[in-house]
């Protein structure tokens, strides 16, 4: 059913986008953001989608990460096509899964550090003393332990990015979505947290999908998916892009 | 997300923007304020004037007399002391009792027949005749004294003691508290169980004295009708006034006819107009009610201007209330422009739009019930002083009036409105973060 699918593994993907088209607007107005995408993430996998600005590789993550919908195709989720579960079940599957890194922080500045943290566990309904409890842990692993009850304001750019991934761990997902998780930091910082990105992925096996521009960035990761207009034109694991790019290297 | 959690964030988010939500708040706390003021007044005015109303309780009677063209008795001034030279004694028939003053034909023993004759009439009692010369206390000063024979039917309004025993054997008194001071008691429970002593003349002109007790103490009502006696007193004093001579008793001019019980309007107008065919006029106590009620508002322009006042008020209180509705509706409309990161985060962590409405709307019932609340007990304050205080002094003639009447139920309701009110305008607002698509608030590019 999936051409991309390596036939002694028995297990489905973790993610898997099949022919996946994303066009915004209509007639002479129509931008087509994404055409024809298959691509396929096994779990445990480090994935890193490059490509230049207007490139697609946004939309891409966004439609792997089911925040946004497909204009046609279909994208997989364990094998289960995510179009047919109900928005209870989407909703669900992104608290309990996914964990989000973004370029910006997105931190409620008024709020501890402590309840930043704990706002996926809160959607997802768990109790104050044991929500409290598991981001106190995850902070500790993150070295902000200290910080936990300061005001979000307060922190500097690396430690706001430090609390931004402590909270994308919060839930224990399966899945990390990073969209450009070191854009906003210098690059001593920058490093620091790509190197804590980099060992939850070693040490705890999680699926790590990172949106960058930023080649070195993209080197670190374990396969490397090169998007233009949006198309992919090199998939370093996929056997399927490469008439795309010696396309490419052609040119 | 759970329930509470909800409602602390939302409580705290209503916080956030200190200055927009106490603006917000303000516009609710003057409906709110206005609202619960208006409604107490209501209240306050209507309670009065169905107390005054009560004194007149008693159902299934009907006051008959011989067909005549009523006068209305003019209000008296309180009591004046009594002096042998110049006070003349009063006819109790003119006390300020209800029918009183209409001088009519009395009542011939042959027309109180013809009136028990008729369908639906179970009894007829002729209203006897009491005239009272003086009350005096502990051997004090006499004042002039009159006492009310229909004090049958009526209740008082007591401010102390109990209502009269027509059934009892001792001779019992409801005396008005305008007496209280003159006959030298410091509270209406003084005069409670105290003795008074009753002085009138007989038709020979004998004077007699008859012993009372004084069984309750009534406020002086709108409606003045004068000291209740019982049964047994008003019976001791008819009978004392016609010195044992047969026949001296002057025929009633009212009587006090009994009905059936559980009579429906068009059988009582039947019975009415009976009375009417035979030459009588029959007024119901509510007949009475409605007269006098149209007096009252006469005369006490006072209500009126209430009323008029209360009416302004109202429209006052739902011009802001509809102000502070848009003002909710743009705050949270500013609200959920300033979080749309925030709403596409939560959104992205799995919240349901469902429970984004909810947590906006809660935001919108919170800034509603903090004014409510801070307006219904800024109105409490601000109306038990403002009552209190002209309940001491302008209004003070009229007893038993509490301007403002706070009831619960109302204060309730008025929180209950503006929460509501809140809901409504959050609604829009609420929507929108609802609808709002993580991915578009989530761009940054």
């Amino acid at each position: 059913m999936n051409p991309t699918t390596a036939v002694d593994d028995p297990a489905p993907p973790a993610l898997q986008a099949v022919a996946l088209s994303k066009h915004y607007g209509s007639g002479a107005n129509r931008f087509d953001a994404l055409t024809d995408v298959t691509v396929s993430i096994t779990a445990g996998e480090c994935v890193a989608i490059v490509g230049k600005s207007g490139s697609g590789k946004s939309t891409l993550m966004h439609l792997l990460a089911v925040l946004d919908t497909p204009s046609s195709g279909e994208v997989r989720i364990h094998g289960t096509n995510a179009q047919s579960l109900s928005a209870r079940a989407l909703n669900r599957m992104r608290n309990r899964e996914f964990g989000f890194v973004f370029q910006q922080f997105f931190l409620n500045a008024q709020q501890s550090v402590i309840d930043n943290v704990t706002l996926p566990l809160t959607i997802a309904g768990q109790r104050r003393g044991a929500r409290r409890e598991r981001a106190r842990e995850v902070l500790a692993a993150l070295g902000l332990a200290e910080k936990a009850d300061a005001r979000a304001v307060t922190l500097s750019g690396g430690q706001k990015q430090r609390t931004v991934i402590a909270r994308a761990l919060a839930g224990s997902p399966s899945v990390i979505f990073a969209d450009e998780p070191t854009g906003n930091l210098d690059s001593a910082t920058g490093a620091v947290v790509e190197d804590l990105l980099f060992s939850l992925h070693r040490d705890r096996g999680i699926t790590l999908v990172i949106v960058t521009h930023d080649d070195e960035l993209a080197a670190r990761c374990d396969r490397q998916i090169v998007l233009r207009d949006g198309r992919i034109v090199s998939d370093s694991a996929a056997p399927v892009a490469v008439g795309a790019a010696s396309e490419e290297v052609a040119r | 997300m759970r329930t509470v959690d909800l409602a602390r964030t939302a409580v705290a988010n209503t916080f956030r923007a200190k200055l927009r939500t106490t603006l917000t708040v303000l516009a609710l706390f003057v409906g709110a304020f206005t609202l619960t003021i208006t409604t107490a007044l209501g209240a306050g005015v209507s309670n009065y004037i169905e107390t005054q109303v009560n004194a007149f309780a008693a159902d299934d009677v009907l006051l008959v007399q011989a067909q005549t063209d009523a006068t209305i008795a003019a209000e008296s001034e309180g009591p004046a002391e009594w002096d042998p030279e110049t006070s003349t004694s009063s006819s109790s028939q003119a006390g300020g009792a209800p029918l009183a003053g209409a001088q009519a034909e009395p009542l011939t023993d042959d027309d109180l027949d013809t009136i028990a004759g008729i369908d639906g009439i179970t009894g007829i009692d002729p209203v006897r005749s009491v005239s009272t010369d003086w009350v005096s206390h502990d051997d004090g000063a006499k004042f002039e004294f009159s006492v009310n024979p229909q004090s049958a039917v009526t209740v008082a309004d007591l401010d102390a003691g109990d209502q009269l025993d027509h059934n009892a054997d001792d001779f019992q008194v409801v005396l008005p508290n305008d007496y209280l001071d003159a006959l030298g008691f410091d509270t209406a429970a003084d005069a409670v169980g105290a003795d008074i002593v009753i002085g009138m003349t007989d038709i020979t002109g004998a004077a007699h004295e008859v012993e009372a007790e004084v069984v309750g103490v009534s406020r002086s009502s709108l409606f003045a009708s004068g000291a209740g006696a019982n049964n047994a007193l008003v019976t001791e004093l008819a009978s004392l006034r016609t010195a044992g001579i047969d026949g001296a008793d002057e025929n009633s001019v009212i009587a006090i006819a009994y009905l059936e019980s559980g009579l429906t309007a068009d059988e009582l107008d039947a019975v009415t107009a009976a009375l009417d065919d035979a030459g009588f006029s029959a007024q119901t106590i509510e007949d009475q009610l409605g007269i006098v009620t149209t007096i009252i508002a006469g005369i006490t322009g006072v209500l009126n201007a209430f009323a008029g006042i209360t009416g302004v008020l109202n429209a006052f209180a739902v011009v802001a209330l509809i102000a502070a509705a848009f003002g909710i509706v743009n705050t949270l409309l500013m609200s959920v422009q300033e979080r749309t990161r925030e709403i596409g985060l939560m959104k992205a962590m799995g919240m349901s739009s469902a429970r984004i409405f909810a947590l906006f709307s809660f935001e919108a019932i919170t800034i509603g019930v903090i004014g409510s609340l801070l307006g219904v007990g800024a109105a409490m304050l601000v109306g038990s002083g403002l009552g209190g205080a002209l309940a001491a002094g302008p209004l003070a003639d009229l007893e038993g009036l509490s301007l403002f009447l706070f009831e619960p139920a109302s204060l309730v309701g008025v929180v209950l409105l503006i929460s509501a009110i809140a809901f409504v305008s959050g609604a829009l607002p609420a929507s929108r973060a609802a609808r709002q698509r993580p991915i578009e608030s989530l761009r940054y590019e």
